[in-house]
């Protein structure tokens, strides 16, 4: 979110500055003030924008080459018990160049394991979805059903992810389905939770326009309720997705199988330490991937909304 | 004697627990066609619930609303209803928001086309033909008004209520929109029930002025017939004895007899 509102900003600074450059040329002649601003100021837009995009990579550049060499400087002495970075590329060298290869079972490239949890992250996570919105709408449009369900929805979202997989592992006796449930169950509080919030928060005057208009209850939920309610149900979703893959890689070290989780457990099994560390490094990227995918199809999708 | 719109000896209460609070009593108006009707009276007198209740939006406790020799007593776009704060839809565009309206009362009975021309006409109308794909945010508070009075007109009610429509609008955009509602309603011949608490609004469009007291309990305390031929033009008024005098009564109903008395 700073992010983008700090892009938008680095914008704003660069049209101020062409209006100012392009004053002379105003009182100069009248006619061709609508295109000269733009040829003449070319070089200096291209200037100003790489230099904006400078002022943005230059400080996470700096940190994390500052990070790294405290890391080196600290994991280089004998006795350190974790490889500094230098080592973590050597070791892991092979797995960072071919994450495609195959060579059966669970010894498979990084690209494998990865998309192995991604596909139960999208299975959990689709599924989450579909039933938080309908019941965070049912929660948040009927006061009896807030009523009974509430109270059961306060006490369940604070059990700990990987406290339902033994029950979902009896129940359904395999480790793929236990591992997208415990994602399902995860990710859906926080979207039933938002949605129901956005759905009770729809203002009263929408309501009055459409019983004004008249629209009947399916026009009402297509028309009125979602679009108003989707800021606070992509939040929700937003959260539902950080929650997902924090807890498919925690739920994979115990089901075992392809998966990024499984694959940090075995290579601790196998003190491959820089191993774990490459692993790391990839589940936070993916992790920040989803987050930034969720927040831009919200930023599509609530353009409207969102800017009363 | 049956009048166009009759609202027949409301009272309303409302319950908030055991405690009741009475805000109309026993309120009778008959309004009749191509009339235009200001409630006027201080804040917290019940005129916004007195206006829900034609709209259907607030249900009676006692009484009922007669529009054409029937009763109403829900919502529907035969009350087409600007609100206060425009209540536009901010993900839909000044056209959609508009559309939304056409699309639904009009399903029947207009083609695609037809609606399309239709929508279009309405915020002509307004003059806001030109902004018709910038959304709520994108434009002005006195534009949005004008948006909401396009999608009331666009329902072709019978009646139109105007909930203090200008009173966020700065003065001059104010004068402005007070002007457009006078030509469309000179044009179109609508019957219109406008809350407002500004007085010259109040004389300057109005065929009659609705005093109400001061709630708890408000009733109406006077009715004032304001006989200034029309079309009426704000600068020639300003003079005008008649239009003062009426002012003066309005000013005299609301300062003098029925002053806002300041809860403690």
């Amino acid at each position: 979110m700073h992010g983008l509102i700090r892009i938008k900003a680095s914008k704003m600074n660069m049209s101020v500055r062409e209006t100012k450059t392009a004053e002379p040329l105003a009182s100069a002649s009248a006619k061709i003030l609508a295109l000269a601003p733009r040829r003449a100021n070319f070089t200096t837009r291209v200037f100003a924008r790489a230099g904006a995009i400078a002022m943005r990579l230059v400080p996470p550049v700096v940190v994390i080459a500052l990070v790294l060499l405290l890391w080196e400087f600290l994991c280089r002495k004998s006795g350190a018990t974790l490889p500094p970075p230098s080592r973590v590329v050597k070791d892991t060298w092979e797995l960072i160049v071919d994450p495609f290869f195959d060579r059966g079972g669970i010894d498979k490239g990084l690209f494998w394991h990865l998309s192995a949890s991604l596909q139960r992250v999208a299975f959990g996570y689709a599924l989450a979805s579909v039933a938080g919105v309908a019941l965070g709408t049912l929660v948040g449009q009927s006061v009896w059903a807030m009523r009974g369900l509430d109270p059961i929805f306060q006490v369940l979202r604070t059990v700990p992810p990987l406290a339902w997989l033994p029950l979902s592992l009896a129940a359904f006796r395999d480790g793929q389905p236990s591992a997208i449930f415990v994602i399902f169950i995860t990710a859906i509080w926080p979207i039933i939770i938002n949605t129901a919030v956005g759905i009770r928060n729809i203002p009263q005057d929408y309501r009055n326009v459409a019983a004004v208009l008249r629209l009947n209850h399916f026009e009402f939920f297509v028309k009125i309720m979602v679009p108003a309610a989707a800021p606070y149900i992509f939040t929700g979703l937003r959260i539902g997705i950080g929650l997902s893959w924090l807890a498919i890689v925690a739920a994979e070290m115990l089901t075992g199988g392809v998966g990024i989780g499984f694959f940090i457990w075995d290579a601790w099994n196998s003190s491959h330490i820089s191993e774990i560390i490459l692993a790391l490094v990839y589940v936070g990227l993916i992790g920040f991937m989803l987050d930034r995918m969720v927040a831009a199809i919200a930023n599509i999708v609530t353009r409207g909304t969102a800017a009363n | 004697m049956s009048h166009y719109l009759l609202i027949d000896h409301i009272d309303k209460k409302f319950t908030r627990g055991s405690h009741e609070t009475e805000v109309l009593k026993d309120v009778t108006l008959g309004i009749e066609q191509g009339e235009y009707v200001s409630i006027i009276g201080h804040s917290g007198c019940g005129k916004t619930t007195l206006l829900n209740i034609v709209a259907g939006l607030t249900p009676v406790s006692r009484g009922g609303v007669i529009l054409e020799n029937r009763e109403v007593n829900e919502p529907g776009p035969d009350r087409a209803v600007v609100f206060q704060n425009h209540s536009l839809l901010p993900w839909l565009t000044v056209y959609g928001n508009v559309k939304l309206a056409v699309d639904k009362v009009f399903s029947a009975s207009k083609s695609r086309a037809e609606r399309h021309a239709w929508t279009m006409h309405n915020l002509d109308l307004v003059q806001m033909g030109h902004a018709k794909d910038k959304r709520p945010a994108e434009i002005s508070g006195g534009m949005k008004q004008r948006v909401g009075l396009a999608r009331a007109l666009a329902m072709q009610p019978k009646v139109l209520l105007l909930d203090e429509p200008f009173g966020a609008l700065d003065a001059l955009t104010r004068a402005h929109l007070q002007d457009s509602v006078m030509a469309i309603h000179e044009k179109l011949g609508n019957t219109v029930l406008m809350i407002t608490h500004d007085v010259d609004e109040a004389v300057l469009l109005s065929d009659r002025i609705v005093m109400m007291t001061n709630g708890p309990a408000a009733c109406i305390g006077e009715v004032l017939d304001v006989s200034l031929a029309r079309p009426r033009k704000r600068l020639t008024l300003a003079g005008d004895a008649e239009y003062l005098k009426c002012r003066k009564r309005v000013l005299e109903f609301l300062y003098e007899r029925h002053r806002f008395v300041e809860a403690a």
